[in-house]
């Protein structure tokens, strides 16, 4: 039985389709990750799962309990960190804690083995206001307080969204490690390059999952080579790649053009060649792995 | 019940963390008190006169002083010429003229006719009018004394009851403490709920395995508490500051109290299920809970007074029913037996108001 089961979801509102007929199926202790831009409807999922809203249609299930009729169930096995920061600012981080701990009928010593990694971070700022704790920390206090009843499944909405780097880095290490005490955790992200750190993904735009499977399988099916383009000036390389062969796609990832072309005659040599034709300034072309983001926007074209 | 508690605890937590919110609830009842205590009243105490009196014979001097002592006025400046009105008015330096004629005590004793003028600034009414009718009472006891001293004349003795010396503060406490109840309950409860939905709390707390009626009870008893000694206070200050008595049985009184904070606590419930913002919640609960407390409820204005339509609003207004009640117990000593009715209804409304907020109230987002 998988930890998350869910089938053809679709929730709009108004006239707006926030989830277009999503189908996910999650194992247990697999730390998967929803991967797609604002607006892609990664919200609206975790809510349905953790039963804050209701689908139009489809159903989903959480450890087998539907997330509509045994919506009771649910709530005691999850934990939830909703994408804003929702403990209690005038609370003190202690209080936030043991506050969640009586909620859910626990304990801090209870579960103590499960938060102690964060724990021990928050310790020293245990009575500082949760509202006057940096980013990084209030997420920890965040996923430990959703930790502390030791849930089967983790539900973390855009746990890194405005973290600074060190420590979202720290919080994907503190995610792997649940994977041993059996909790099966859902991870939405904006971030593409935090993909990479999940067990599998799936990649939603626009109430569609794209592609679903581990990173590196969805890197593998890349179906075309990628050409990594440096020249300039930068729009006028755009232009030019664009009209480039039959049907190209380019992107621009950073100081770099990505370049698909959907023939395989092309070669770095030629794509050199018909750039420096057009009096363009050529630093450097070679063909690289694509990345999730690559994937991303590759799937994007098709749909 | 472990989780409830600990609930509880938080909500105390918050309340003693905001100082805002710590004001509201003890500060405002003690300095709304003191502001209808002392400074909207309706008595007049020291109001400057001017006294014109040509005359200056045994009954036109002892009508000044008998002014003068009554405590209403204070002899401001003596005048001897009509022209000599208008300017003191107008400068406001006095609020009442009191004009006496040329031999006022022979026309008094020969004619058994004699006028007094009384000139009042009616730029304020109220008190224009209230000045003028303490000179007349004055001068009427006066004159009586005389007839009395020559007996004859009939004696009006007017009496007041339950509030002989119509002091102000009897008629506000009974209405003040509606209103805070109404302030404290209604729109404390109402932003409190509000703000857990504003901060994504309300978010985890859904998620959690308390159930709604716990997470609304938890929120509702600090309040429901903090209400109860608010009002406790508010009548205390009025028994030891104002002499404000509580004639009736207290017990049913702080009984009443009781019903009256769980129909605004259902109130602010209710309120909180329609709006999820504080900003909505409290134009909400000021408009629509605290102008009807004020004027619509007999606090002030009296309902009987009010066209027929407004008496129907008015009637669907709780706090009209508690005033009663309070005014009833306080200063009448009335009991259950007089008061059954307009319990009743107060407990209708209460009723009527806890379900529907139960019912209105999300086990979801939306």
């Amino acid at each position: 039985m998988a930890a998350i089961d869910i089938q053809n979801i679709v929730k709009t509102y108004g006239e707006k389709k926030a989830l277009n007929g999503v189908s996910l199926s999650i194992e247990k202790g697999e730390l998967f990750g929803l991967i797609g831009p604002d607006g892609a409807g990664k919200t609206s999922l975790m809510r349905i799962l953790v039963t804050l809203l209701l689908a139009d249609s489809g159903t989903a299930a959480m450890s087998g309990h539907d997330v509509v009729t045994d919506y009771k169930t649910i709530r005691n096995i999850t934990g939830y960190m909703p994408g804003r920061f929702s403990l209690y600012q005038d609370l003190t981080v202690e209080e936030n804690l043991n506050f969640f701990a009586t909620i859910f009928g626990t304990t801090i010593k209870e579960n103590y083995s499960l938060i102690r990694d964060i724990y021990v971070q928050l310790e020293p700022f245990k009575d500082r206001r949760a509202g006057k704790l940096s980013g990084g920390m209030k997420q920890k206090l965040a996923l430990c307080c959703a930790l502390i009843h030791r849930p089967e499944i983790l539900i973390l909405d855009e746990p890194t969204t405005g973290v600074d780097a060190v420590s979202r880095r720290e919080f994907w290490e503190l995610l792997k490690s649940y994977k041993n005490e059996g909790i099966t955790t859902f991870v939405s992200t904006p971030y593409m390059d935090e993909a990479g750190l999940c067990e599998r993904i799936a990649l939603i735009q626009d109430g569609h999952i794209m592609d679903t499977d581990s990173p590196d399988e969805i890197i593998r099916r890349f179906p075309l080579p990628l050409y990594t383009v440096k020249a300039s000036p930068m729009t006028e390389v755009l232009h030019a790649l664009r009209s480039f062969g039959q049907a190209p796609q380019v992107w621009i990832f950073g100081q770099e053009i990505h370049f698909v072309a959907s023939e395989h005659d092309i070669s770095e040599d030629k794509i050199r060649q018909y750039l420096t034709d057009k009096n363009l300034k050529v630093d450097k072309v070679e063909i690289i792995t694509p990345g999730i983001e690559d994937c991303f926007l590759w799937n994007m074209r098709k749909s | 019940m472990k989780r409830f508690i600990g609930f509880v605890r938080k909500e105390f937590l918050h309340i003693f963390r905001d100082w805002r919110t710590m004001s509201v609830l003890f500060g405002m009842p003690v300095a709304q008190l003191m502001l209808f205590g002392y400074v909207i009243t309706n008595e007049i105490k020291d109001a400057p006169m001017a006294i014109m009196d040509p005359s200056h014979d045994t009954y036109s001097m002892d009508i000044t002083s008998r002014l003068t002592s009554s405590g209403y006025f204070l002899s401001e400046r003596n005048i001897s010429n009509h022209k000599e009105i208008e300017p003191v008015f107008r400068e406001g330096k006095v609020k009442i003229a009191v004009v006496f004629p040329n031999n006022f005590i022979q026309q008094a004793q020969r004619e058994r006719k004699a006028t007094i003028q009384v000139i009042t600034d009616a730029s304020e009414p109220n008190t224009a009018n209230i000045l003028a009718s303490y000179t007349e009472s004055v001068v009427l006891k006066y004159a009586m004394s005389l007839q009395k001293s020559s007996g004859m004349g009939i004696r009006i003795e007017p009496k007041m009851m339950y509030n002989p010396t119509l002091k102000g503060v009897y008629l506000f406490v009974p209405g003040l403490i509606a209103m805070l109840l109404m302030l404290i309950s209604a729109l404390m409860t109402s932003i409190t709920i509000t703000r857990e939905k504003e901060l994504g709390n309300m978010e985890i707390l859904l998620v959690s395995p308390l159930k709604p009626a716990q997470i609304i009870l938890g929120k509702v008893l600090p309040y429901f508490l903090l209400s109860f000694s608010s009002a406790v206070l508010i009548l205390l200050t009025g028994y030891f500051i104002f002499g404000v008595p509580i004639v009736g049985s207290i017990v049913l009184l702080l009984a009443e109290t009781m019903l009256f904070i769980l129909m605004a606590l259902s109130l602010g419930i209710l309120i909180s299920t329609v709006t999820s913002s504080q900003q909505v919640a409290m134009m909400i609960s000021m408009v629509a809970l605290m102008l009807p407390t004020i004027l619509l409820s007999g606090f002030i204005f009296p309902v009987e007074n009010m066209p027929e339509v407004m008496q129907w609003l008015c009637k669907a207004m709780p706090p009209k029913y508690f005033i009663t009640i309070v005014r009833g117990i306080m200063l009448k000593g009335n009991g259950l037996d007089v008061l059954w009715d307009e319990t009743l209804v107060l407990s209708g409304m209460t009723l009527f108001l806890m379900i529907l907020s139960m019912k209105k109230f999300k086990k979801r987002l939306a």
